[in-house]
């Protein structure tokens, strides 16, 4: 794809997002090397490619607005303003792990930036957002709720009730569907009858846009618009991302279902690379450029060398967090 | 005391605690016109529309929304209508509200309460009698509220809407207009306490929600016949009164539970092996279970009835119990 030049873009703003993506990417490498070395201990899916879109999104959120994420919510929860760290050594299992080792990759939280959470369930974060935007519709407060998922979850129920849901109560929601090509290991175009998120959620009375979710520039300005409007109560608003999904489904999958020449052909439209280039265009040096790459490089290594040292977790935290009333620690399991 | 049914004692409650507390609010088909029971009835006049909320038929949605409501700090009171239509939201339930807490390490809670209204009503038929209290008393996270009475009903859903877990109310649809005294002053009933509804020395009968009443008749009956029952309402199941239980069948060394729902994997097995565990010793008969077979439930009357645990059968397999010694039970 090429581009017109855009010379009036806020350099500083997207030098932000650009360190943000690398940090994303960085983090993703990063784990696919931990999973690689066989210290992360379940499933991993990384969201390397589409990182423009958790920037994007994300920085035109507010902390006390809320994030739903999916399976593939790590670029989201760090977006949101989560500390890898804590997120690393979850993935690890480990000691101080942001969820006290009990979620792992699929679950991962911050509930002090808004992160609600990721879900090992395709389209159940859905309803789950449009009930957060329920709470804030009524205590009346300002904030907003934030859904992503992916193009595989639009085929389940809870795409057509959340939607519906946020559309009769005219909830102060953000959907987002990050259109990644793949449901699982399956094209999701093969498994979608008619012409996908947007057309669906149009056919609610829900605003509804398709946007490339491959330019940084693009997904700000959209998500900035679109965010606006929800906040000035004009309801519920999706937005679809193309992109595409550069690593395989779990970082285990080597995605043989598609053609190397395919998969090259999308390398072509990396969003980190495309936001270099549109800095470069507007004047900002190769150096600046370049060492936001190696900045996120030696912050996540330093993150993946302090997770590896890390103990386990306290055995105890096994039986906590699961009830007040009846709770196992009182013996009555 | 004030007189009052099932169905009236629990929307005093839900009314109270919406005065008591504005982030409390009901969600669920039809609660505008008063709900399916009339459970609702009036409620719209004082709370109006967004407190007393309609919603689609979207169970999926109205649960997932409800765990999002939760999580973000209202207190939702969810209405399934029927219990058999809340198995069309059982991802929300089990995989989102029971284990939210847990797996986000504690970051978050679900304070909601999930009114189920389950059970035989007449020729209703299979997907609009279950009584599925077992299977969730099986799930982590989850409390299990079974009343059985208007006082019960209205204390315990006082508890359910304070607590901070995610708690399974059912409600049995069967005795909405059963009529019972209610304390004039709010009484808070605990999760996890039982209810000795008649102290005896022959036997124990567990039981909870409608069955409870099957099996006081069962145990006047018996009382005819000079067994003396120690009748016991477990009104939670999770958590349940181990201790009133363990407490009974030491004096009685007989233990009889009956429910409604299907025996194979009911909550009574649960009690049955926890009692035979702890209690071996003391234990002058085997445990009985007086339960439904595993069968669907029927429309036509004599069919429904035939899966219907009568006062009938209780006395029978009590009588049984009591005329066996420790000698034949090996």
């Amino acid at each position: 794809m090429t581009e017109a030049p855009k010379q009036n873009i806020d350099k500083d703003w997207f030098l932000e997002h650009h360190l943000m993506m690398h940090r994303i990417r960085a983090f993703e490498e990063t784990a696919a090397r931990a999973n690689d070395e066989k210290l992360v201990l379940g499933a991993i899916h990384l969201s390397i490619g589409q990182e423009a879109i958790a920037s994007g999104v994300c920085k035109n959120l507010k902390r006390e607005d809320f994030l739903l994420s999916t399976h593939r919510g790590h670029g989201h929860t760090l977006a949101k303003g989560a500390d890898p760290l804590a997120m690393m050594l979850e993935l690890l299992g480990r000691h101080g792990g942001i969820c006290k080792g009990k979620g792992g990759s699929m679950h991962i939280a911050d509930a002090n930036v808004g992160m609600l959470g990721a879900n090992g369930v395709v389209s159940a974060n859905i309803n789950i957002a449009a009930g957060a935007a329920h709470a804030i519709k009524l205590k009346q407060e300002k904030n907003i709720s934030c859904c992503i998922f992916g193009d595989g979850a639009i085929n389940r129920g809870p795409f057509l009730e959340g939607l519906n849901w946020s559309g009769v109560f005219d909830l102060p929601v953000l959907f987002i569907c990050e259109s990644n090509g793949f449901a699982s290991t399956t094209r999701t175009d093969a498994m979608t009858s008619g012409e996908g998120a947007a057309a669906r959620a149009r056919s609610m009375g829900i605003k509804a846009t398709e946007v490339d979710g491959n330019d940084i520039v693009a997904v700000d300005e959209i998500t900035r618009e679109y965010v606006a409007n929800i906040r000035k109560g004009w309801g519920p608003h999706l937005i679809l991302f193309k992109t595409y999904r550069l690593h395989g489904h779990t970082a285990s999958d080597p995605a043989s279902y598609r053609t190397n020449a395919e998969v090259e052909a999308a390398w072509k439209e990396d969003p980190i690379a495309r936001c270099s280039e549109l800095l470069l265009r507007v004047g900002v040096s190769k150096d600046t450029i370049d060492e936001h790459r190696n900045i996120a490089l030696q912050e996540m290594q330093k993150v993946y060398k302090l997770a590896k040292e890390a103990p386990w977790p306290s055995v105890d935290l096994a039986l906590a967090d699961v009830q007040d009333s009846g709770d196992p620690r009182e013996g009555a399991f | 005391m004030v007189k009052m049914t099932y169905a009236e004692a629990a929307k005093l409650a839900l009314a109270e605690e919406m005065r008591r507390d504005p982030l409390v609010w009901a969600i669920g088909e039809d609660l505008g016109r008063g709900g399916v029971f009339g459970q609702y009835l009036g409620l719209l006049d004082e709370f109006g529309p967004e407190r007393i909320s309609d919603a689609p038929i979207s169970e999926s949605a109205i649960m997932g929304a409800s765990v999002g409501a939760a999580m973000a700090g209202t207190r939702p009171v969810v209405e399934m209508r029927f219990a058999d239509f809340a198995l069309c939201a059982v991802d929300e339930l089990i995989n989102q509200a029971a284990k939210a807490r847990y797996m986000l390490g504690g970051q978050v809670k679900v304070p909601m309460v999930i009114r189920e209204p389950m059970g035989m009503w007449r020729s209703s038929a299979a997907q609009h009698s279950q009584s599925l209290e077992s299977w969730y008393a099986h799930i982590p996270g989850l409390v299990v509220v079974v009343p059985s009475t208007p006082a019960d009903n209205r204390g315990l859903l006082k508890t359910a809407i304070r607590s901070d877990d995610p708690v399974v109310y059912f409600e049995h649809k069967n005795i909405w207009g059963f009529e019972g005294e209610v304390a004039e002053d709010e009484t808070l009933i605990p999760f996890g306490k039982g209810r000795l509804e008649r102290e005896g020395d022959d036997i124990t009968i567990v039981s909870w929600s409608a069955q409870m009443h099957v099996a006081g008749k069962a145990a006047a009956l018996l009382q005819a016949q000079n067994i003396s029952v120690e009748l016991i309402d477990l009104r939670t199941l999770w958590p349940w009164d181990r201790q009133m239980v363990f407490d009974s069948v030491e004096k009685t060394g007989r233990l009889l539970i009956t429910h409604e729902s299907v025996s194979v994997g009911g909550f009574g097995a649960e009690i049955a092996a926890t009692v035979s565990e702890r209690l071996f010793s003391v234990l002058k008969a085997p445990v009985i279970r007086c339960a439904a077979p595993r069968v669907p439930i029927s429309y036509a009357p004599p069919l429904e009835d035939k899966v219907r645990v009568s006062s009938k059968q209780i006395v029978e397999a009590a009588e049984k119990l009591v005329n066996t010694s420790s000698n034949d039970n090996r």
